[in-house]
């Protein structure tokens, strides 16, 4: 009995060591990786060492280029464009986050309840996520921002969560669906475990990898609507985020002014953020999916 | 087929049933008054425009009817083709607002939108196993998709504009010109094109390329092109047949990714002021005109979904198995 118990037990940590063993040596998802780390300890931490106020205005320091005092130059306003930039990283991450986070479940949880129960509930379900899927994601927002005044990152993100899930839900139906008729599936069926603990315990786990992949689209998704958002004037009416700074800049004619400093630290922020998520979601593919690897 | 586009069209009708009923709902579940709200928030200093406004609207909302004949009246409305009218643009009826932008929207995305798609595949699909190009063009795309589309836009008009100056970065003709069937004209409409189109255009290629590298790869590796190659078939011939398979998923793809080209190709004609449907729903939401919103979003949606039974047709003529009738489609 004990050599019955241990024997997967045993496979499955050799697997993990085994994607351990591929993910340290992957440059992709290592390259990757890093920079979002690194982005995200500024995020984090450089609120806590820069304390400067993001809007402080300062007329006597308006229009300057980067220099030792403002690393990132100053806006029209004098306000310090890196004291923003790395304020608007944390925007964008929990944005990223949270909205990236919610579209993922969303998505599994409908997408799981449809791959397994089938019939009519999956024909219901197919419906649902055929429509949402063809509705404009950000037209639909446009308008519920426009008239709720959605004003807050959370808020942002539970609109971006709700109406950009129906992909997750497709791709997830079609995995469980060829899953649902394994017979470690009909063996817990058999044992009477209820169909939550079957999706959690049995189908969930055997497509994990997929899954934690799914969140990282999302989490890059997520950020690109919601700079896109941020940039129509529908972004959050307190704080900063990199796609506000880019508003700010455009609204003030950045451009034409030639403050370059000021419109390229946001934009470059969120296509290294996006990129490397991106890439390290590539890497994290050729870890989990042997066929990919580089020989 | 008959079965295929009888399900397709039931979903596009849904969908727009949806659309409809969101527009409808929205105001309605707004806290507190609307018609007050709005009239507050659109601040109109002109007591004509007031008056109106306030009729026009409480006539709107009929809330004095049942909720299920205020539901009715609004269906009635649209069909007939009344937008309701636009505040910052105040006389005018939004749907003649809309009908003004929707070419200049029309004229940006069909052709990037096309070209890219092109354009990518075919990059996408020399890429695929040749290992110096794959190691330059995957990195390019994949910078390409992280980028939002407002900075590229941005980041053209400041290196095409306003650097080298070679191109207008602002509006949809110069301030100069009246609209008029000239060649001067036209000339100064593709010149203030370009740019916009130029970024959407990049922004929509690297997903493209990847997408289309991805597949061959994957055909590639599949059983019939083991086995032709086994048979000896030239290197030629099995790549041609991966392709027309590899097409395949990126035709859905092109319908999958309509909404965010859509969302790109607003960002994108804000950043260039250009006369389209972003502009106008960038000035909407800046006046409060809520009912430009409104009347903007479902042309968005109708447009969509025109697209999307355009792409239908396209994929049962390029794909024969769905005229067989073998698969449904999805």
């Amino acid at each position: 009995m004990t050599t019955l118990q241990t024997a997967p037990e045993k496979a499955e940590t050799v697997v993990r060591r085994e994607a351990l063993y591929f993910a340290f040596r992957n440059p992709k998802l290592l390259g990757g990786l890093a920079v979002v780390l690194i982005l995200l300890a500024v995020g984090i931490f450089g609120p806590i060492l820069d304390s400067g106020d993001p809007f402080a205005y300062s007329f006597t320091d308006a229009i300057q280029s980067p220099s030792g005092k403002h690393w990132f130059g100053t806006t029209t306003f004098g306000q310090d464009v890196f004291t923003q930039f790395v304020a608007g990283l944390r925007t964008t991450f929990e944005v990223g986050a949270l909205g990236g986070g919610l579209t993922a479940i969303i998505g599994m949880v409908i997408g799981f309840v449809a791959g397994y129960r089938g019939g009519m509930i999956d024909e219901i379900l197919n419906m649902l996520t055929n429509i949402v899927l063809v509705l404009p994601a950000l037209a639909v927002l446009l308008i519920v921002n426009a008239y709720l005044g959605v004003r807050s990152v959370g808020m942002q993100a539970l609109f971006i969560g709700l109406t950009s899930w129906p992909w997750v839900a497709r791709a997830v139906r079609a995995q469980t669906f060829s899953l649902r008729t394994r017979d470690f599936v009909d063996l817990a069926r058999l044992s009477a475990v209820p169909t939550r603990k079957i999706i959690l315990r049995e189908i969930a786990p055997n497509m994990s990898s997929y899954l934690f992949m799914t969140f990282i689209l999302c989490f890059g998704g997520s950020i690109l609507i919601a700079s896109s958002l941020d940039f129509i004037g529908l972004g959050p009416t307190q704080g900063v985020s990199l796609g506000l700074m880019l508003q700010n800049a455009h609204q003030w004619s950045a451009l034409t002014l030639g403050m370059w400093w000021w419109f390229i630290p946001p934009g470059a922020g969120i296509t290294l953020i996006v990129g490397a998520l991106y890439v390290a979601n590539v890497g994290l593919d050729e870890v989990f999916n042997p066929k990919l690897r580089e020989t | 087929m008959r079965r295929y586009f009888g399900r397709k069209l039931l979903i596009y009708g849904l969908t727009f049933f949806v659309a409809v009923t969101i527009n409808w709902m929205i105001p309605r579940f707004m806290p507190g008054d609307p018609v007050a709200s709005m009239l507050a928030r659109a601040n109109v200093t002109q007591p004509a425009a007031y008056e109106a406004m306030r009729s026009y609207y409480t006539g709107l909302f009929g809330l004095d009817q049942p909720i299920w004949q205020q539901y009715l009246n609004f269906w009635g409305r649209l069909l007939r083709g009344d937008f309701g009218t636009s505040i910052y643009l105040f006389p005018t009826p939004v749907s003649t607002v809309i009908k003004g932008a929707v070419p200049y929207s029309i004229g940006l995305v069909m052709p990037s939108v096309l070209l890219s798609w092109v354009v990518g595949n075919w990059a996408g699909a020399i890429a695929a196993r040749r290992k110096v190009l794959d190691n330059t063009a995957l990195p390019i795309g994949y910078v390409l998709t992280a980028m939002p589309h407002m900075w590229l836009g941005v980041l053209m008009a400041w290196g095409f504009g306003v650097i080298l100056g070679w191109l207008p970065i602002a509006g949809g003709y110069s301030f100069s010109m009246r609209p008029s069937l000239t060649w001067a004209f036209a000339w100064d409409l593709v010149v203030h094109w370009f740019l916009p189109f130029l970024s959407l255009f990049l922004i929509a290629l690297g997903g493209w390329a990847i997408g289309m590298r991805n597949m061959i790869i994957y055909e590639l590796e599949s059983d019939y092109s083991n086995y032709l190659s086994a048979l000896g078939a030239p290197q030629r011939l099995i790549r041609r047949y991966a392709f027309r398979n590899a097409v395949l998923p990126q035709i859905t793809g092109l319908a999958l990714q309509l909404g965010v080209i859509v969302a790109g190709a607003l960002v994108t004609e804000i950043v260039f002021s250009y006369p389209g449907l972003g502009s106008l729903i960038l000035n909407a939401i800046k006046n409060k005109d809520f009912f430009l919103i409104q009347g903007a979003f479902l042309f968005i949606v109708l447009g969509v979904l025109i697209a999307n039974f355009i792409i239908d047709i396209v994929y049962v003529v390029v794909d024969p198995r769905t005229r067989a009738g073998m698969v449904a489609g999805t």
